[in-house]
């Protein structure tokens, strides 16, 4: 068990006219591993929250267990938050805004300078940190990191993080604020991070369709308190409650929905757009009797949709061309069944 | 740093957050005036009483105003040492001479101490009233409106009302903006909670750069939405809320005039009915001659 939260309650200028309370007993465990992703609306302490597990907020109430570090609402024995900071990897909402060196490579060897390391360790875990992000170390160590673009911004100030080789990462809101290519590079680095960097990953986000990519257990806050605690394929049987906090559901847990209202009968586990193409694929394939098959070891909607896209281009009229793969059976296709 | 409280509007009803703004400048103007000219512990102890009961009625809680003084507590102590070592004038109580000057304890230097501390606490505890019970933009609108005659002698009182104001909107953002680059910074093992203060200053630095750059953004924000609204300082405008003065702003105006009144009745009336007494420098002002000798008078 490498986190454990119990009873965990905060609130803000507590004896003020300006009190308001963000957490009300909130109890959870993070695992080794754990793939997590935090919901909620705005305000309802999931922010809030996550500062607790970084240490950045003492509790008031209740106690945290992380990696055998304790942290409880008593002024003794003095936590080492140092060591607490470099286990949890913490990445605030518009990370960018906090650079502030003048190269890149000062700014990513900032968080190992404070714990301490040695000169050349250092610049060793800066540049493979940067090149993780998947930034070039030459082109990008000596420019300031003012003058590149958003997402790359986002990059270093990313890569600042897990230069500092945290055993978790925590990420705010990651891709709030970039274009659509942008966005899904940092959702690809998210990924490509848990394998290679850090085994656990907790991920708030809005978006829905984002976090349903690649959280395998999901957290919902609401009013301060955890209202569900599930794995990701089971969180949305709640899909009408989650409505009624005004929470969204991924697009293709709709479309299911939708199709289940037009009388088709779709399997109950579609969450992901992959699942739904599947499904779609199945049923055609009952329809037509055919064997097109949609399953594999790494089954990529997106990569899918850049080969159809990629042999589009190539086909020289389109009119006469043959259905190349599952890929182009459409939501649309299957209503007109 | 979100507990920040700098005489901050403190959101409570009362009688006093009711009361027109342009009559609280004016009155809390005439106070910190008044208080200089108190010369009697018997006038210290009414105004104080008044303070203590327009504090209760405006239901800011008593712990807060107070934490007010705290932040000039070292102003207090400073010009009241100041003020007990170098009054020459009454009668010795602790002779020290360091070299050829005179650092004597007198009671007359004890006196001007206690009575200066009062002032400036008075004085204090006054602006925070005003400040506790005045959210910033009505203030800067009666401001605005009480300084409207500058503009004859071509001061641009709009500009500055709107700069004023702009400036006070910006400081819970700019707050709340550290806040969240401190922890970032924190976050990245900043010593920013250290309490070496040389370490401490160091880390500063990544707290300020950012919030320079994102103060500049914000800044710059704003100009291109009030271009965008076409806004215009010089132009006439009306105000969303007007200022009216209802009878009970009258009532309170009046009332703190009178108390001024007694105030200046006190200090120049008084000592001129009855003799002070000769006390060896050592002063006794106003009512508190008339104490003194029913005191003298009954021992």
């Amino acid at each position: 068990m490498s986190i454990v939260i119990k009873n965990l309650s905060f609130t803000y200028s507590r004896n003020t006219p300006y009190e308001k309370k963000a957490l009300d007993n909130i109890n959870l465990e993070i695992n080794e591993g754990d793939f997590l992703g935090i919901i909620g609306h705005t305000g309802s302490g999931k922010s809030t929250f996550i500062q607790h597990i970084n240490g950045l907020i003492k509790p008031q109430e209740g106690e945290i267990e992380i990696f055998d570090i304790k942290l409880t609402p008593a002024k003794r024995p003095r936590v080492d938050l140092k060591a607490l900071r470099s286990q949890v990897g913490m990445v605030f909402q518009y990370p960018e805004y906090q650079l502030f060196a003048d190269t890149v490579e000062k700014d990513v060897a900032f968080g190992p300078k404070n714990l301490g390391l040695p000169a050349d360790e250092i610049k060793e875990r800066v540049k493979q940190a940067i090149e993780m992000v998947g930034l070039d170390y030459e082109a990008v160590k000596d420019r300031a990191p003012f003058e590149l673009s958003g997402g790359q911004k986002r990059r270093v100030a990313i890569a600042g993080i897990i230069a500092m080789r945290p055993k978790m990462l925590i990420l705010d809101e990651p891709t709030a604020g970039l274009d659509p290519y942008g966005k899904e590079q940092i959702l690809n680095l998210i990924v490509h991070l848990k394998k290679h960097c850090s085994p656990t990953i907790v991920v708030i986000s809005h978006d829905i369709d984002e976090i349903t990519r690649f959280a395998t257990r999901i957290v919902v806050f609401n009013d301060s308190k955890i209202v569900y605690d599930e794995p990701m394929r089971e969180l949305f049987k709640h899909s009408h409650m989650l409505n009624q906090m005004g929470l969204d559901i991924p697009r293709a847990v709709k479309i299911a929905n939708a199709l289940r209202y037009k009388g088709i009968d779709v399997s109950d586990d579609i969450v992901t757009a992959e699942d739904l193409l599947k499904e779609v694929v199945r049923l055609y394939n009952k329809k037509h009797n055919t064997e097109k098959k949609a399953d594999g070891v790494s089954f990529d909607l997106y990569d899918f949709s850049q080969k159809w896209a990629a042999a589009e281009d190539e086909k020289p009229t389109p009119e006469n061309a043959p259905a190349p793969d599952a890929d182009n059976i459409t939501p649309t296709d299957k209503q007109s069944e | 740093m979100r507990d920040i409280s700098f005489g901050q509007y403190y959101p409570v009803k009362s009688f006093i957050h009711s009361l027109d703004a342009r009559i609280k400048i004016l009155v809390t103007f005439l106070f910190m005036l008044s208080v200089f000219f108190i010369v009697s512990y018997t006038m210290f102890f009414f105004m104080y009483l008044a303070v203590t009961v327009v504090i209760a009625v405006s239901h800011v809680p008593f712990k807060i105003v107070l934490k007010t003084i705290k932040g000039i507590l070292f102003l207090l102590l400073f010009t009241a040492i100041i003020n007990i070592f170098f009054t020459s004038s009454g009668n010795v109580l602790v002779p020290i001479h360091i070299g050829r000057i005179d650092m004597s304890i007198t009671d007359q230097g004890i006196n001007f101490a206690i009575k200066m501390a009062m002032r400036f606490t008075l004085l204090v505890i006054g602006s925070s009233i005003l400040t506790f019970t005045t959210t910033p933009t009505e203030l800067t609108d009666a401001l605005e409106v009480l300084l409207k005659p500058l503009n004859y002698i071509k001061i641009p009182v709009h500009d500055l009302a709107i700069i004023m104001s702009i400036a006070l909107r910006f400081i819970p953002g700019l707050v709340e903006e550290t806040d969240k680059i401190m922890m970032a910074q924190k976050a990245r093992g900043a010593d920013i909670d250290s309490t070496n203060i040389f370490k401490k200053i160091k880390a500063m630095l990544p707290v300020l750069i950012p919030l320079f750059v994102s103060a500049f953004r914000r800044a710059d924000e704003l100009a291109d939405a009030l271009d965008a609204r076409c806004y215009n300082a010089s132009s006439k405008r009306t105000k969303m809320k007007v200022f009216k003065c209802k009878a009970s702003d009258i009532i309170a105006f009046v009332a703190v005039v009178l108390f001024i009144v007694v105030i200046f009745l006190d200090k120049y009336l008084v000592g001129s009915l009855i003799t002070p007494p000769d006390l060896g420098g050592l002063e006794v002002q106003g009512l508190d001659i008339f104490l003194y000798n029913l005191f003298t008078l009954a021992v």
